[in-house]
């Protein structure tokens, strides 16, 4: 079975968001990145399947030379191969041409990424994707068995859950509880280093979703605190002041 | 100008989510069609006319009786065509993403993801996006001809005086190739609020020692109409099923009040509810960080102070 997982390079979870040159760029200064958490559900699940069924996993990430340690860090985990589109991954329908472009020549079972990137949040790469090869996509999956050539998928929905049965090939967007979370290990760590991790050229295709500015949050102003024996106060701020109630 | 929102039906009801998107596509200007798919409610046809639609194409064909998201997708790119519609506008939600994103390939159009207000039109498209979990907006340009809007929660208020909008079946034109993935069964909680679209949400953390104490947070959220909720932990211990976990790896939920009990406020789970308009806060700890973010705040143990919320509550009704 051959997989392709995709994986993002995005702030710790822990970040403290700010911005630079006018509120144009993202402020670098101290972060740590990340391979998102979501894909990281995503590549945990892909190794558990290699050492059920056999197989290989290639690891794919849009990103410019910065995200090579994070793409590295895939490979230490249970990544066979690695590529890097050499772009910056301008919005959604980008970075989905860029993995559909990849795909196409790579005669994937399954293609599997997180539910959604924690920098932008947009959940739609894999539908996207899956549309651009004319394949299913599935998100956000919780479970995922395979049994020969058909896929058991638990999907998650509003209230509850939704149970799919699907033939390969298709993408799955990833969340809890699908697999652990693997850390490398130390024999992970030098392997990463000699695995083939290959640069490519970007496809043509423009962005269409250009940002102009970022904004932060107006900032609260300080919470009221209101005794425990006096929760009528409480009642009335919600109901006259918020009037949330 | 012609915009098409996908609306989603709950049990014969329009959800309240889609009822924003149909006034939102209102505001944006021009006549607005909603397609929804399955049975619906004479009273939700009345509804989506008043929140601005005139317009509603039913899809009932029962091929279409499941959720089939490539199906859905062909189907709304159809009734896009159909309509002349340059826009899509939408509610985020568990179909509406992948839908948005499909349609988007199929038609060629611009995708602005968790839009939080109305477009800045002055000049070009400018779309605002919540962005990093709630921790930040984005200004964005939408480019081309074609837009798909995808909204989060409060976007838009509901409006409520447009009149009766025409009704018409639609059958869009199936093709086999879209039925590749079944749904073999769905596993639904039914009669709760549901998270993602409630106006009030009641959260529970590991403050509350187990599952047997969540009598008192339902109590709590069912004088308030509100939906539950839970922490990380409280979900990976199975003390509340998976769906309700909010925060950076769970629900993002924006409802204009959200009341955490027993929650330390952790930056992962304050991302997933700093987008909501007023936060409560009660923990037993001042220094708990998530009073920094709170709006209001009651320093106490919640053994105590939620059911004497609940009855104060009560008392103010009657
Ligand atoms: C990558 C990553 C992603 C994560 N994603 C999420 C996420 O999506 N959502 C999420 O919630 N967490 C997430 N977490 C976990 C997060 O860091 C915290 O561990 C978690 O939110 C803590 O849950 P809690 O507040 O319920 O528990 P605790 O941190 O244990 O807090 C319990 C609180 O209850 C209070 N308390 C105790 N007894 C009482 C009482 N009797 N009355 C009133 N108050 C009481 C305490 O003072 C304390 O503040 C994530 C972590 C990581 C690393």
């Amino acid at each position: 079975m051959k997989i392709l997982v995709c994986i993002t390079h995005v702030p710790d979870t822990t970040s403290r968001i700010a911005f630079t040159d006018g509120n144009t760029k993202f402020d670098k200064n101290g972060i740590q990145f990340i391979i998102g958490p979501y894909d990281d559900y995503a590549l945990a699940r892909a190794v558990e399947l290699k050492e059920q069924h056999g197989g290989s996993i290639t690891a794919i990430n849009v990103g410019e030379a910065e995200t090579e340690p994070t793409i590295r860090k895939a490979l230490a985990i249970g990544a066979d191969e690695a590529i890097r589109v050499n772009a910056h991954p301008e919005d959604a329908i980008f970075v989905a041409k860029q993995i559909a472009s990849v795909a196409k020549g790579g005669d994937y079972d399954l293609i599997l990424m997180g539910r959604e990137s924690i920098d932008f949040n947009g959940g739609q790469v894999h539908g996207m994707v899956g549309e651009i090869l004319g394949i299913p996509s599935i998100s956000p999956v919780m479970k995922l068995d395979i049994e020969g050539n058909t896929a058991k998928v638990t999907r998650e929905i509003e209230g509850g859950k939704e149970y799919l049965e699907i033939e390969m090939p298709f993408i799955a967007g990833c969340q809890e509880p699908i697999a652990e979370w693997k850390i490398p290990n130390m024999r992970g760590i030098m392997s990463a280093r000699t695995k083939p991790l290959n640069v490519i050229d970007p496809t043509g295709d423009n962005p269409m979703n250009v940002v102009e500015v970022f904004e932060m949050p107006p900032a609260k102003s300080g919470v009221k605190l209101v005794e425990p024996d006096n929760l009528e106060e409480l009642v009335k701020l919600l109901k006259t002041e918020a009037k949330v109630i | 100008m012609s915009v098409l929102v996908f609306a989603e039906l709950e049990e014969g009801q329009v959800k309240k989510s889609s009822l924003e998107a149909v006034s939102y596509s209102l505001a944006l200007g021009g006549e607005v069609s909603v397609i929804a798919f399955g049975t619906m409610d004479d009273s939700a046809i009345a509804e989506l006319g008043k929140a601005g639609a005139t317009k509603v194409l039913k899809v009932t064909d029962a091929k279409l009786a499941e959720n089939n998201i490539m199906a859905y997708s062909s189907a709304v790119a159809e009734a896009m065509e159909k309509e002349g519609a340059d826009f899509l506008v939408l509610a985020k939600s568990s179909l509406g993403d992948p839908i948005s994103a499909r349609v988007a390939i199929k038609v060629g159009a611009a995708l602005g993801s968790n839009v939080v207000d109305l477009p800045d039109t002055s000049s070009g498209f400018k779309v605002k996006s919540s962005i990093y979990t709630g921790k930040a907006y984005a200004v964005s340009e939408l480019k081309g001809d074609k837009k798909i809007l995808v909204l989060k929660k409060n976007a838009a208020e509901i409006k409520e005086d447009g009149g009766a909008p025409a009704v018409e079946e639609f059958t869009p034109a199936t093709k086999d190739e879209d039925f590749k993935a079944k749904v073999t069964s769905t596993d639904k909680a039914t009669g709760d609020v549901l998270l993602p679209e409630a106006d009030i949400v009641v959260s529970g953390g590991r403050g509350l020692k187990g599952p047997e104490n969540w009598g008192m947070i339902e109590e709590l959220a069912k004088e308030l109409g509100a939906a539950t909720g839970c922490s990380k932990p409280v979900s990976d211990m199975d003390w509340r099923p998976h769906h309700e976990h909010v925060g950076q790896t769970g629900i993002k939920v924006s409802p204009s009040l959200y009341i955490a009990v027993g929650i330390s406020g952790a930056i992962q789970h304050l991302a997933g509810v700093n987008s909501s308009k007023y936060i409560l806060v009660i923990n037993k700890d001042p220094e708990a960080p998530f009073f920094k973010a709170a709006d209001y705040g009651v320093v106490g143990d919640a053994f105590d102070v939620v059911p004497k919320l609940t009855e104060a509550i009560k008392a103010q009704r009657s």
